[in-house]
């Protein structure tokens, strides 16, 4: 296998963590193991789902974001905002609000992402009228979605529609303007408000493109407390901006985009819509098998309830689904249709919007060599006749399985089990204080000496 | 390397069970994607028809470097006419088994496309044998 790094925007804490296995209970691939009482991350496993942010009791795993100050850096700095933001905040608390805070941070532009919905709509369209890539097509979107197809289900690599998501689609569309507007492309500086971890590392380590169209990425809680305490502030001083109406407000499509059915309400043919990883998962494996036929588009979200349930929006998913679509609701009875912008750069944005083919690179194989691969396959097949296949996690490894495949690969032994380590015990193969040294390298001195 | 399992007929809730295991397995050898698919396809289509048709069956697979061959026995009604079973579109599934999305006609040739070698067996009220084989390269 070639040295490949994956940037993943998911750090351990080890100074943090306790080593609880919470985490690995959760990980949908598999991607982590406890290694001397701390939580391990499988850099190639992992597609930055966030379920382990989710599951961890003392918040040992956290989300890298740029340093804020890299804003100054530029001398024309674009905030691009998923509509998401808008919607943590209360209804009563004015757009035009929000965005002059995200102005006084010292952004000189703030564009919301959705603007690019509608070229993608028409583009996606028309691919559909003209290609016969193999159906159903399944939406680039989710980062996260496209890494777990990368790893899990590399059969499927061929069903992604390879168009770039509304976020790069608005990216190359600003910095185009601005560079023809005369602006020094290096004092141009895109920067991205995240709802999620996947998407930091789309990009930091973009898949289907060779670099990333942005500057830098802002993690929503982060946006989120700083516009609080302005507004807070400025409530406080009685000095709040009167609210004023939006300049090119997004169209109704644009505002459900990044919500559950966002996308496949608006592609032509039978469309489906999935959130939730696990229901990915199970639905993939379906396609997989072509269990199904006729179904042209797959909307897959690894969230719940979409990017409403990003791990980083400090509001709770469904009211924030309830503000956008009370808000698109209001939208459609609006009939002024302001110009939009984007729209004079459509034929450049068609042109530039495609993807690069996804390669998979699966991390179910046991060996490259099938001959090699077949031997380890059966070991693992003996090994789980010997393994209690409790999946108790106490060897470090989330199951049984993933145990067996460990030490076919050299990086565990069968005396990490505990019960192995019983019967060994009982028929006086191994010595209690024996057992007690492994459980001390799995889970560290913390746990076995001294007292918790 | 060797695997079994039981289809129990009219289960359509667990077909697809075995197809499942052996994707897994197949992924976890390396196969090329490709193929993964085809011999998946070719499972499923073998574990509907026993579903769909047969009173029990037992799939066999047996899986060496070059090649994989599935061995796919039922007890059930038999083939009659094989060479019209093989046909796209021919069924005699029953309507209870097109209401829930299944006989459509195209187990047999969709097996057959998808497989190296195809060879069927049959006797009528005793059941139907299977050996499906594909190579790797």
């Amino acid at each position: 296998m070639s040295a490949q790094t994956f940037h993943h925007a998911l750090k351990i804490q080890e100074d943090i963590c306790i080593g609880c296995a919470h985490c690995m209970n959760v990980c949908p691939t598999g991607a982590l193991r406890v290694v001397q009482g701390k939580a391990k991350l499988l850099a190639e496993r992992c597609v930055d789902c966030g379920e382990c942010y989710r599951a961890c009791p003392v918040n040992a795993i956290t989300v890298e974001q740029d340093d804020f100050s890299r804003v100054f850096d530029f001398s024309h700095s674009v905030l691009l905002v998923p509509e998401l933001l808008f919607g943590q905040f209360p209804e009563d608390v004015d757009k035009s609000l929000i965005k002059e805070a995200l102005h006084q941070l010292g952004f000189n532009e703030v564009v919301e992402v959705e603007h690019a919905a509608g070229i993608l709509q028409q583009s996606t369209h028309e691919y559909m009228q003209g290609s016969d890539q193999e159906r159903p097509l399944i939406s680039a979107f989710c980062p996260a979605v496209v890494r777990l197809i990368q790893v899990k289900f590399p059969a499927l690599v061929d069903h992604i529609l390879l168009q770039k998501p509304p976020l790069d689609i608005t990216a190359l569309y600003y910095r185009k303007k601005l560079e023809d507007s005369g602006l020094d492309p290096d004092q141009i500086g895109i920067f991205y408000v995240t709802q999620c971890a996947a998407k930091i590392a789309a990009i930091k380590s973009p898949v289907g493109e060779t670099h990333s169209y942005m500057d830098g990425v802002v993690n929503m809680d982060y946006i989120y407390n700083k516009v609080y305490a302005t507004l807070k502030a400025q409530k406080k001083n009685g000095a709040q901006p009167p609210a004023s109406p939006e300049q090119q407000p997004l169209s109704p499509e644009g505002i459900l985009w990044s919500l559950t059915h966002g996308e496949a309400d608006r592609v032509e043919g039978r469309c489906l819509a999935i959130d939730g990883i696990h229901n990915v998962m199970e639905f993939l494996e379906k396609v997989e098998n072509e269990e199904m036929s006729g179904v042209d588009f797959l909307e897959l979200r690894a969230c719940d309830e979409s990017c409403a349930g990003g791990i980083l929006n400090p509001a709770n998913r469904f009211l924030t689904v309830e503000r956008l679509r009370n808000k698109a609701r209001q939208q459609e009875q609006t009939p002024v249709k302001p110009a939009r912008g984007i729209d004079h750069y459509r034929d450049y944005l068609h042109r530039n919007l495609a993807l690069k083919p996804v390669a998979p690179r699966s991390i179910m194989k046991l060996d490259e060599d099938m001959t090699r691969a077949l031997n380890k396959m059966r070991r693992v097949k003996d090994l789980m006749n010997t393994l209690p296949g409790v999946d108790c996690g106490v060897c470090g490894a989330p199951s049984c399985s993933a145990l067996a495949e460990d030490i076919v690969n050299n990086k565990a032994t069968l005396r990490d089990c505990i019960f192995i380590q019983r019967k060994y015990e009982q028929k006086n193969l191994q010595r209690p204080d024996e057992s007690f040294d492994i459980m001390r390298r799995i889970w560290g001195d913390d746990k076995l000496i001294g007292n918790r | 390397m060797e695997f079994d399992y039981q289809i129990t007929g009219g289960d359509f809730s667990s077909a697809g069970f075995a197809s499942s295991h052996l994707k897994k397995i197949l992924k976890q050898l390396g196969i090329q994607p490709r193929l993964i698919k085809k011999i998946v396809i070719a499972m499923y289509e073998a574990e509907v028809n026993i579903v769909a048709h047969a009173w029990q069956g037992w799939i066999h697979v047996r899986i060496e470097p070059q090649a994989i061959r599935l061995e796919i026995q039922d007890q059930g009604p038999g083939i009659e006419d094989i060479e019209r079973a093989m046909e796209d579109g021919y069924s005699t599934a029953s309507e209870e088994v097109r209401e829930m999305g299944f006989g459509a006609g195209m187990g047999l040739s969709n097996i057959k496309n998808n497989s190296d070698d195809l060879e069927i067996t049959s006797t009528v009220n005793e059941g139907t044998e299977l050996t499906i084989i594909k190579k790797f390269q």
